[in-house]
């Protein structure tokens, strides 16, 4: 029963949370949101306190529930791990208990804190554990749902309809998908071969929440009179936690999923007061820390980031009509300070407290956000504007953000805040290059901020090029998208370190 | 009052012109009865023979129903390039030939290009005595006396042809008659090819025409010197009396008067007075329940007695046929029919559409916006009332969406209208005379509008 249960709920956050990396327009984030906000990292890192307090008691109370039902990495592997024990029935009870490598579960915790403090936000968004499943949803999964979608838009295209709209699939940063890809095939590896290995070796918030599920309430407890030493329990579960000789369970990695309750034919499994039995389990942790710590596999991940930083995103080629002029595509401008979304307040809180889910990257309608690739802050997303601008009325990534990185804003606010500024670069523009008459920019610009001057003072009839206004730029980019100089836009945004309100 | 008279005096025509073709289509049909192509016609629904008209200066039968050689259909090549569907073409072609059309119009410029080649392609399986060449000098921006030649020697080439029937100074009027100096007269290539009249390599000289009152009589006044041979103008029920420049009432009244046989271009508006609103398309299927709405302005483009033929770019085959069904033969219009079509310009011209009949005499643009497929794809809006006033409208929000994913589908972002720079690049080469960056700039505002949910 309490499986059950367990498994609906999984199933519901599970679904929940996948969609919210998948649904392009948006539109789910108004009933689900909160999906991502009750993940333990990105509440912390919002300085989210009740949600951290809900989920701590509730880990006293029940024991690691969060990594059986909320976490949606977790859920993954619990997935991955069951169709491996469909395959034949022996797979299913192909689990074996090991003692805890307590060595390495720290160690890594301590890392990752270390990590955090010093801001090394990489390395954080690399094990934490939402981030790593939004990184493999939003980067092995949306493209696979976003040609689905466009096969509609192309079916609904030709019945003219229009419940469907193409979107645009692109890889937005390689190293991040790379490392999506890595971290995807290392956990569906370690989850076929031996279940929740990953949540019980390197995920920081599995330690974290370990070390209070010890001292949970409630819990599975083995009743020796009931029990025939037959061993099922322990062969099917997927945390090797259960020791049989000792009938004792180390608590500290039982992620509460309830399976060897159900599996349990003697009914000498229950979940129940752990005031009933004499409390502890020191022996586990005592026995051998065998394990090194896994240095190789986190250097490997860094240095594939190093060896992919440098290569150029994707450029999709796009087709030209025979009686219209090419349009080249724009180039990424070197900007002296990233561009973060409006409601991020600056730079620095933006890299503290993203986790790099990819939420917000998933969710941008404009093809704006990205992953960056400088090595610092892999992974955060970063802003760009040469397939889109940040359009005025749009403020969904500030709407879905868990982690406090970009706080939530009114379309009002977002008029008012300076995330940049533009800057021009008159021997490229068109006025000058192409001796014609444009103010593209001008005309776009939703904040009045540029105006065109005379080329010539002298000449009342010289054309016009465009000056900024930095008091009123608020840096949304919306120039150098539309401006007509290509690849090298003739005018361009650099970011603010602080965003300013105006 | 104005109407009463024009009206009238259209019908006094289109009746002269009605006892006229009945003549002829009597004497056609007597002429090849009996041949098996009456039976392959009567399948497409024609029920008789083409309606000719005669060219007073040689005599040549011309069928009414010429073939506009702007619009052929194209496919993709292996490098994605557009090129035209020669096979498709050489279909169109033949069909068309073997239903009596016998008049080819095309131009250096047309179809990036290719279109002389490829009309002339399909053409040469044919006797070249079966059908009647016209082309154009198209100087638009070389306004040398050698740039013209080459282009000139170059229609022989690419029409592989030694003479050419009908021979036209392309687009006369944009610019005024200034323009028209210093494209033929300044550096003496209208005298070279009145030569090449005399020497019998041009049969007919004539001209095209897009401009204002003044300078098309300012034109007619030198049939005196140079005797225009024929003239093409712009003529359907729209443009009739609601034409931006000079009416096609007024010109076709001037060119009848002086007895040029006339020409017509735009019959259709290039498809804009078939893809009429609703209730439009609805009060003309009304009035005739088996004709296509396309049917009615061919009939009216044939029914005055001056127009030599009428041309269209049929780009499918059931373009072809429909309007084969139209003028086999020519059933003019009833002074009822005129004013009803009168009274649908009317109610036409009080749509906001944009006058752009999908030319393309504006591409390429050098930044690379799709022109006409932004137009279009607004009239298209317009049409099917997907254009809000404000969000206070009923329908708003479906026609919000069906502009916004709609026009992502006619034209890519990078070709939308929010990439016009308003060069003004464009605006001269348009026949139609819009004022193209001012519309696109409207467009891209009401876009904006309905993307910030401002309207």
């Amino acid at each position: 029963m309490l499986r059950k249960i367990r498994i609906i709920l999984a199933s519901i956050f599970f679904i929940g949370v996948t969609l919210l990396f998948l649904d392009f327009t948006g539109t789910l984030h108004a009933w689900l949101g909160w999906m991502a906000k009750i993940q333990f990292l990105p509440a912390a890192l919002a300085l989210n306190f009740a949600v951290v307090a809900v989920l701590l008691i509730l880990t006293l109370l029940f024991g690691r529930v969060y990594c059986s039902v909320i976490c949606p990495l977790g859920v993954m592997q619990d997935i991955i791990s069951w169709i491996h024990g469909k395959t034949k029935k022996k797979n299913r009870f192909r689990f074996s208990y090991s003692p805890a490598k307590s060595w390495l579960r720290y160690g890594v915790l301590a890392i990752f804190i270390i990590a955090l403090v010093l801001g090394v936000h990489s390395l954080v968004a690399l094990v934490a554990p939402y981030s790593a499943y939004g990184r493999i949803a939003s980067n092995l999964l949306a493209p696979i749902y976003g040609w689905g979608n466009n096969f509609f838009a192309w079916l609904a295209e030709r019945a003219e309809s229009y419940s469907f709209y193409t979107t645009e699939v692109w890889i937005k940063s390689i190293p991040t998908f790379v490392i999506a890809a890595v971290t995807f095939v290392t956990v569906f590896i370690l989850a076929w071969k031996n279940g929740r290995t990953w949540c019980n070796t390197i995920c920081p918030v599995g330690t974290f929440l370990g070390f209070f599920s010890r001292f949970s309430v409630f819990a599975p407890v083995i009743n020796t009179e009931k029990c025939r030493n037959c061993g099922l329990c322990s062969k099917q579960c997927k945390a090797s936690c259960i020791n049989m000789k000792e009938h004792k369970i180390d608590y500290s990695r039982c992620v509460a999923c309830m399976d060897c309750i159900d599996t349990c034919k003697d009914g000498a499994i229950s979940f129940a007061r752990r005031s009933q039995i004499k409390s502890g389990m020191t022996k586990g942790q005592a026995e051998g820390t065998s394990g090194k710590p896994d240095q190789g596999r986190r250097a490997f991940m860094i240095g594939t980031g190093i060896a992919l930083a440098s290569a150029a995103t994707a450029n999709a080629q796009k087709k030209v009509d025979g009686g219209l002029a090419p349009v080249l595509d724009k180039t990424v401008p070197q900007r002296e300070t990233p561009l973060v979304p409006a409601g991020a307040i600056s730079l620095k809180n933006f890299t503290d407290h993203c986790t790099g889910c990819q939420l917000c990257v998933s969710v941008c309608p404009n093809q704006v956000l990205r992953p960056s690739t400088s090595l610092l802050n892999l992974m955060q997303p970063q802003m760009s504007y040469e397939r889109g601008y940040c359009r005025p009325e749009c403020t969904k990534c500030s709407e879905v953000c868990p982690a406090g990185a970009i706080l939530e804003i009114t379309k009002e606010e977002k008029s008012s805040i300076q995330i940049g500024h533009a800057v021009v670069d008159l021997s490229l523009c068109v006025v000058n290059t192409d001796e014609v008459k444009c103010g593209n920019c001008a005309r776009h610009c939703p904040a009045g901020a540029i105006k065109l001057v005379r080329k010539n003072p002298e000449d009342s009839k010289s054309l016009m090029i465009p000056t900024v206004n930095e008091e009123k730029c608020i840096g949304c980019g919306a120039c150098e998208n539309l401006c007509p100089a290509r690849p090298v836009s003739a005018i361009k945004i650099e970011g603010h370190e602080v965003h300013r309100t105006i | 009052m104005k109407h009463d008279i024009n009206r009238r005096e259209f019908l006094r025509r289109g009746g002269a012109a009605a006892l006229a073709i009945g003549g002829l289509g009597a004497l056609n049909s007597c002429k090849s009865k009996g041949s098996g192509q009456a039976a392959s016609q009567e399948t497409d629904g024609v029920s008789g023979e083409m309606t000719y008209r005669t060219n007073p200066k040689t005599g040549e039968k011309i069928s009414i129903l010429g073939y506009g050689c702007m619009r052929w259909p194209m496919i993709k090549d292996k490098d994605g390039k557009d090129i035209i569907d020669q096979e498709a073409v050489n279909r169109l072609i033949d069909h068309a030939l073997e239903s009596g059309i016998n008049y080819f119009d095309t131009a250096p410029m047309y179809l990036q290009g290719q279109s002389e080649e490829a009309t002339a392609n399909a053409l040469v399986r044919h006797p070249r005595e079966s059908y009647y060449l016209a082309t154009k000098l198209s100087n638009f921006g070389d306004f040398t006396y050698e740039g013209a030649l080459e282009m000139y020697r170059r229609s022989f080439k690419r029409l592989q042809t030694d003479y050419i029937d009908y021979y036209l100074l392309h687009s006369l009027g944009g610019g005024g008659i200034e323009n028209f100096n210093k494209r033929f007269i300044d550096n003496g290539v209208l005298e070279f090819l009145l030569k090449e009249r005399e020497a019998g390599r041009i049969r007919n000289l004539g001209f095209s025409f897009h401009g204002d009152s003044e300078t098309f009589t300012q034109l007619l006044e030198l049939h005196e010197k140079y005797h225009w041979d024929f003239v093409m103008i712009q003529m359907n029920y729209l443009d009739w009396t609601h034409a931006g420049g000079a009416t096609a009432e007024f010109m076709y009244t001037e060119l009848e008067k002086r007895g040029i046989p006339v020409n017509i271009m735009e019959p259709l508006l290039g498809g804009r007075l078939s893809k009429v609103p609703d209730h439009i398309a609805e009060r003309l299927k009304e009035r005739n329940p088996q004709g296509t709405v396309a049917s009615w302005a061919f009939r009216f483009a044939g029914s005055n007695k001056g127009v030599m033929t009428v041309l269209s770019g049929m780009t499918y085959m059931e373009h072809l046929k429909d309007n084969l069904k139209t003028y086999s033969p020519l059933v003019p219009l009833t002074e009822d029919e005129f004013a009803f079509l009168e009274e649908t310009a009317g109610l036409i011209s009080s749509y906001p559409t944009v006058p752009c009949n999908d030319c393309k005499y504006c591409m390429p643009c050098p930044y690379g916006i799709d022109i006409p497929a932004i137009l279009l794809h607004y009239n298209k809006c317009v049409n099917e009332g997907h254009i809000s006033q404000s969000q206070q409208d009923e329908n708003y929000r479906k026609a919000r969406r069906a502009y916004l994913v709609s026009y992502d589908r006619a034209v890519p972002a990078l070709r939308q209208a929010s990439h016009c720079i308003g060069c003004g690049q464009c605006e001269e080469h348009c026949p139609q005379k819009i004022r193209i960056p001012r519309e696109l700039h409207k467009i891209d505002r009401y876009i904006e509008k309905l993307k910030q949910e401002t309207l």
